[in-house]
């Protein structure tokens, strides 16, 4: 099917699960759910991902800039802007596109060929607005918070390497962690882990929605979901990027 | 009562519905029949609106469904309960929570009595002491039974059955068949049951609709089938050596 006529179908039910839901109570306790489904159950990988990204960045940082004329103190300095910048929004995302985008359309696909959906439709209820917004808020709340974990973790991954091995002294990298600190970069990432949130919970919700077929085509479904979310990812980083920091 | 007036639907130039005309009453079961692939999930699907049909109208007791905004269609559906062939059960979701989803949803029944209507509907299919189960803790029969229990839980006027007994024993089968009977006449509905089992429409039938190459080929009640010189209905129905000789010893 053409590119744009997937666009289109993508605003369409977009427009169907942005729509006011029928009863509060139950959008509040599906919203808890997906909280604990998207974010709750994803904080152990970021987290293991964070802590060794942060020590691996030290280090290599700390050995390719021997040069006396280089201040150790940037061995901090780069961990730190490194994690904000880039890794703990984007790098996580793509990690994130990985574990909720599949998860997402696999569920939202196994619901499509099992009737599941249909009979929710039959009932009377808006299967979109009901399945899908829950998740796109819930992604929303719950991203920045584990983007801030990330960065904290990293730091922390990034002190315990300097601690262990000394490759850079504590003092130092302490000190480059203060050193010219910009607090826009941490705004700047969250506003782009808002962006990510809506971007793979969508996506993959979209593509779980439009599954036909068996078994197979859920998985079919479930990869499509995470190549375009990281796909999308990578192209709305690049603007978010020129538009944010230039 | 159901009026299905000049119903189309294809797929891709394929005609699976072309010009379809049926009526279906009050308190009767409706069955449509047909080879597999001959297109009566599509016609259920597309009397519902989960297909939308090219051509055609469809009145729910007088009221036009094709084309009404979805709005109109939202409020139809919540008088319509249906059985998908599969049971269709949420399955993240128990037993009772299954059934008291439609109650949570469209009424402002308390907690107990949205609970005794649950109880009323799991014990009117013949559930007990499983409210708490999974559907993949229980059997294909039970998970039917449940489903036809979510389906009639908010009193629907309008009951639809997509191959009731699909992947079930004979026992179970007429079992499903005769409770969708009696809730048809219990409760007045008008209900529409698609299956390819003569055992079913010898069962429960009402009145029938055989569905060949796209049209409605053959209808009559299930005493006239017998009866009937239409060859592709008798190739279909005494396709079985069972059925070859009860019609010889009519
Ligand atoms: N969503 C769809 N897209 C394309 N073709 C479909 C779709 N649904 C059903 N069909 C086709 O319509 C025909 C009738 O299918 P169906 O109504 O499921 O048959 P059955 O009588 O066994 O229920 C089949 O040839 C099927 O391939
Ligand atoms: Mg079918």
């Amino acid at each position: 099917m053409n590119i744009f006529e997937n666009i289109g179908k993508y605003f369409v039910l977009m427009k169907a699960a942005f729509t006011k839901p029928v009863r509060a109570k139950i959008f509040g306790k599906r919203i808890l759910a997906e909280i604990d489904s998207i974010g709750i159950n994803s904080i152990w990988i970021i987290s293991i991902v964070s802590v060794f990204m942060g020590a691996v960045l030290t280090l290599q940082v700390a050995i390719n800039f021997e040069n006396p004329f280089i201040p150790r103190y940037l061995v901090g300095l780069s961990t730190r802007d490194t994690m904000i910048l880039e890794f703990s929004s984007t790098v996580i995302c793509l990690i994130l596109a990985g574990k909720v985008g599949s998860n997402i359309a696999s569920e939202i696909g196994t619901m499509r060929i099992t009737e599941q959906i249909d009979a929710l439709e039959i009932m009377g209820v808006n299967s979109a607005n009901y399945l899908i917004l829950p998740k796109i808020v819930a992604a929303f709340i719950t991203f920045p918070f584990l983007s801030i974990l990330s960065i904290i973790l990293g730091i922390v991954g990034g002190y315990l390497v300097s601690l262990f091995t000394g490759v850079v002294s504590l003092y130092d990298y302490v000190y480059g962690l203060h050193y010219a600190f910009i607090p826009f970069y941490v705004f700047y990432t969250l506003i782009k882990m808002c962006v990510f949130a809506v971007i793979i919970t969508s996506v993959s919700s979209f593509c779980g929605y439009y599954t036909q077929g068996g078994a197979l085509e859920v998985g079919v479904s479930s990869t499509k979901a995470v190549v375009y979310s990281i796909i999308i990812i990578l192209i709305f980083n690049l603007i978010l990027t020129q538009l944010l920091l230039t | 009562m159901i009026e299905v007036k000049n119903i189309s639907k294809s797929f891709n130039e394929h005609k699976v519905l072309d010009g379809i005309n049926a009526e279906f009453q009050p308190g009767q079961v409706s069955m449509i029949i047909g080879q597999s692939g001959s297109g009566k999930t599509v016609l259920l699907k597309s009397i519902i609106g989960l297909y939308i049909p090219e051509d055609g109208e469809i009145l729910f007791d007088g009221r036009e469904f094709v084309g009404a905004s979805i709005k109109f269609q939202r409020e139809i559906r919540k008088e319509i309960g249906m059985l998908f062939q599969g049971g269709a059960l949420f399955t993240s979701l128990t037993v009772e929570e299954n059934v008291m989803f439609p109650l949570n949803l469209f009424t402002d029944y308390s907690k107990s009595e949205k609970l005794d209507r649950v109880n009323f509907c799991l014990e009117r299919v013949n559930i007990k002491d499983s409210n708490y189960l999974y559907p993949a803790e229980i059997s294909g029969g039970m998970q039917k039974r449940v489903a036809i229990a979510r389906a009639i839980s908010l009193n629907p006027k309008y009951l639809f059955c997509d191959e009731p007994n699909s992947g079930l024993d004979p026992q179970n089968s007429i079992l499903i068949d005769r409770l969708i009977k009696e809730l048809t006449q219990e409760y007045n509905m008008t209900t529409i049951v698609n299956t390819h089992d003569m055992n079913s429409v010898m069962e429960i039938a009402d009145k029938v609709y055989f569905i060949n190459k796209a049209k409605v080929w053959w209808s009559g009640n299930n005493e006239e089938i017998f009866h009937s010189d239409n060859k592709e209905l008798n190739d279909f129905v005494f396709a079985s050596e069972l059925f070859k000789k009860i019609k010889e010893n009519l």
